[in-house]
C-alpha cells in the first residue's frame, strides 16, 4: 500500500532522517516506534506531502507520490491524524467531520460515524475546539474514516489520554485493519502500540535502526522500553 | 441648558434628540461602507495573509467608476451597484493573479510595498484622467429627499445605505457560516496546510476571495458616490480610518470587521456633530482604548475566524 524508499530529509541544513525505508502491505497496522525528536512525525509529514524537503521515492499503492501536492495525496487515498489532532476552532464538531471530501467509496457515512462516536452526535453544534482531548482524537480519526481513506497516518493518538479512551482507540483500529485499511502508526507508548500492530520499526536519530513483528515485540518489550528511555 | 420655564427648556430637549437621531442614522450610514470596505479587507487578510494596502484606492475607483458610468455612458445608480461590484471583482482576480500570487511566498512586507505601491498608481491614474476636482454624483432617483418619521427628518439615501449594507453583510455572514464554501473558506483561513492535507485545494479559491474583497471595497465606493466628494484621493483618508476599524474589530475577524465599521462610523459622526475639532481624533482615541483592553481588538481571537 505504502512504500517509502531510502527517503531522507531536512529542515534547511539541519538532516532529520537518513536512508529510510518504511512498507506498510494492504490491510496491514505499522508503527514507527521512537523517542521524542526521532522524526517520525517529519516521515508522516513527508508522506503527506506536508514537508517536500526530502529525498528518496514515496509510492502509494505502487504509484509514484513525490509530485504531487498535499490535496492530491489525500484524495488519493491517505488519511492524515496530526499529532494536534487539527481541529478547527471556527467549524462546529459535524463541520470539522464533513469539511473534507469523501475519496473512496469505502468511506465512512455520517451516521456510521455517529454511530461509533456518540458523543459526536451529542456535540455536533459545538465548536470543535470545545470537546476534549479525547473526542478531539475520535473526531480527528473519524474524519478520514469518513473521507474513505485507504492508508491513516495517525501521529501519537494516544497521547495525553486515559486508559479507557486509549483502549476505545486501539478498538477502532483494530476495526478499520478488517475493513482493509492499512494504518502507519506513530507511538511511544508500546504496550498499545503491540495490541494493534502486525509489524513495528524503531526509529533513532532519523534512521530505521529495527524491524520486528509483533511476536518479537513483545518478547523484547522491556528491552525497548529502555531504548527507548520511556 | 437651564432654562427658566419648563415648555422651551421640554422643546430644547426634544431637539437635541432629533439632532441626535439624525446624527446616529448619519454613523450608520457611513458605518455601513465602512463595514463593507472592512469586510473585504478582512476577508482577504484572512484568506492570503496580506494587508491590501490598496483598499482605500479600490474603494475610490468604486465611487470614480460610478461616476464615470453615470456621467459618459448615463448608468444610473442602480445599475452601477451591480455593474461596478462585478468589475471590481475582474480587476481583483487580474491583480492578484498578475501581482499578488508571486508574493504570497515570501515576506508579508513584499505585499505590504506592492499594494502600497498599487494605491499611489492607481490615485495618480485617476489623477491625470479626471483631475483633482470632485466628479459630480447626484442621489439616485427614488431616494432623493427626507422621510419624516415623528418629527426627526432623516434623509432617505442615508437610510437605504445602512439598510443595504446591513443585507449585504448578513448574506455575506450567511455565506461564510451556512455553506460548504463558507466552510472551505473557514478553514482555509485558519489552517491553510492541514486544509490542503484533508484534501482541498485551498489555492484554487485564493483568487476568488481576493477578487470578492476588492469587489466589497468597490461597492463601498458606489454607496459613498452620492455624498462624498469623488475625488481621486478620497481613499487615502479612507483607508487610514479602515485600518482603525481594523485593529478595533480585531485583525482577520470578520464579525470584528463589521461591528467596528458601524461603531466608527457612529463614533465620527457623533464626534463630527459635538466635537467637531476632533473629529478624527475621536476615532483613534476609541481605538487606542481597544488596544490597552483587548489588544487582539474587539473580536480578535487568534482562532476565530469569524
Ligand atoms: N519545522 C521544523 N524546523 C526545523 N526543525 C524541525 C522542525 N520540525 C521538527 N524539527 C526537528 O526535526 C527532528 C525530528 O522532529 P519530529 O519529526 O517532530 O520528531 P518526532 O515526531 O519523532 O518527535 C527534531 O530534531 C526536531 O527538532
Ligand atoms: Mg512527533
Amino acid at each position: 500500500m505504502l512504500d517509502i524508499t531510502n527517503l531522507s530529509a531536512s529542515y534547511g541544513e539541519a538532516r532529520v532522517l537518513t536512508d529510510v525505508s518504511v512498507t506498510v502491505n494492504p490491510g496491514e497496522v505499522v508503527t514507527l516506534v521512537g523517542r521524542n525528536g526521532a522524526g517520525k512525525t517529519t516521515l508522516l509529514k513527508c508522506v503527506m506531502g506536508l514537508h517536500r524537503d526530502y529525498e528518496g521515492g514515496i509510492s502509494l499503492a505502487g504509484a509514484p507520490v513525490d509530485k504531487r501536492s498535499p490535496d492530491q495525496r489525500a484524495k488519493a487515498g491517505i488519511g492524515w491524524v496530526p499529532d494536534d489532532r487539527g481541529m478547527y476552532a471556527s467549524l462546529t464538531v459535524a463541520e470539522n467531520l464533513t469539511l473534507p471530501p469523501v475519496v473512496h467509496s469505502s468511506g465512512w457515512s455520517l451516521d456510521k460515524v455517529y454511530d461509533a462516536f456518540p458523543v459526536l452526535r451529542e456535540r455536533r453544534n459545538s465548536m470543535g475546539t470545545q470537546l476534549s482531548g479525547g473526542e478531539q482524537q475520535m473526531l480527528a480519526i473519524a474524519r478520514v474514516l469518513r473521507m474513505g481513506s485507504r492508508l491513516l497516518l495517525l501521529d501519537e493518538p494516544s497521547e495525553g489520554l486515559a486508559p479507557v479512551i486509549v483502549q476505545r482507540i486501539g478498538e477502532i483500529i483494530r476495526e478499520i485493519k478488517k475493513e482493509g485499511v492499512s494504518v502507519l502508526l506513530v507511538e511511544q507508548n508500546v504496550k498499545f502500540a503491540s495490541t494493534v500492530a502486525d509489524r513495528h520499526y524503531l526509529l533513532a536519530q532519523g534512521r530505521v535502526v529495527e524491524q520486528l513483528d509483533n511476536a518479537d515485540f513483545q518478547a523484547r518489550e522491556s528491552e525497548l522500553l529502555v531504548h527507548l528511555g520511556i | 441648558m437651564g432654562g427658566i420655564s419648563v415648555h422651551p427648556l421640554e422643546t430644547q430637549e426634544n431637539r437635541d434628540m432629533e439632532d441626535f437621531i439624525q446624527y446616529t442614522v448619519q454613523g450608520l450610514s457611513a458605518g455601513g461602507f465602512y463595514a463593507l470596505a472592512a469586510l473585504g479587507l478582512a476577508v482577504i487578510f484572512g484568506a492570503l495573509g496580506v494587508v491590501n494596502f490598496a483598499h482605500g484606492a479600490c474603494y475610490m475607483l468604486g465611487a470614480v467608476g460610478a461616476a464615470v458610468l453615470l456621467g459618459t455612458f448615463n448608468i444610473n445608480f442602480w445599475a452601477a451597484l451591480v455593474i461596478i461590484p462585478l468589475l471590481m471583482f475582474g480587476f481583483g482576480v487580474l491583480i492578484e493573479r498578475l501581482l499578488i500570487q508571486w508574493l504570497l511566498r515570501l515576506d508579508i512586507l513584499y505585499n505590504f510595498l506592492l499594494t502600497f505601491g498599487l494605491a499611489l498608481l492607481l490615485v495618480d491614474l485617476v489623477k491625470r484622467e479626471y483631475g483633482v476636482s470632485g466628479l459630480p454624483y447626484e442621489v439616485p432617483p427614488g431616494l432623493e429627499g427626507l422621510v419624516t418619521i415623528g418629527s426627526v427628518s432623516i434623509q432617505k439615501y442615508q437610510l437605504f445605505v445602512f439598510a443595504f449594507s446591513v443585507v449585504i453583510c448578513l448574506a455575506v455572514w450567511l455565506l461564510l457560516t451556512r455553506t460548504r464554501v463558507g466552510m472551505i473558506v473557514r478553514a482555509a483561513t485558519e489552517e491553510p496546510e492541514r486544509t490542503r492535507a484533508l484534501g482541498i485545494n485551498v489555492g484554487r479559491w485564493v483568487t476568488p476571495i481576493f477578487g470578492f474583497g476588492i469587489a466589497l471595497a468597490g461597492l463601498a465606493g458606489v454607496l459613498a458616490a452620492p455624498f462624498r466628494a469623488i475625488t481621486a484621493s478620497m481613499g487615502s483618508n479612507f483607508i487610514i480610518v479602515l485600518f482603525a476599524i481594523v485593529v478595533i474589530g480585531g485583525l482577520g475577524s470578520i464579525l470584528g470587521a463589521v461591528v467596528a465599521g458601524f461603531l466608527v462610523g457612529l463614533v465620527e459622526a457623533y464626534g463630527q456633530a459635538y466635537a467637531p475639532s476632533f473629529s478624527q481624533l475621536v476615532i483613534f482615541i476609541l481605538m487606542a482604548i481597544v488596544i490597552l483592553v483587548r489588544p487582539a481588538g474587539l473580536f480578535g481571537r487568534r482562532q476565530e475566524a469569524v
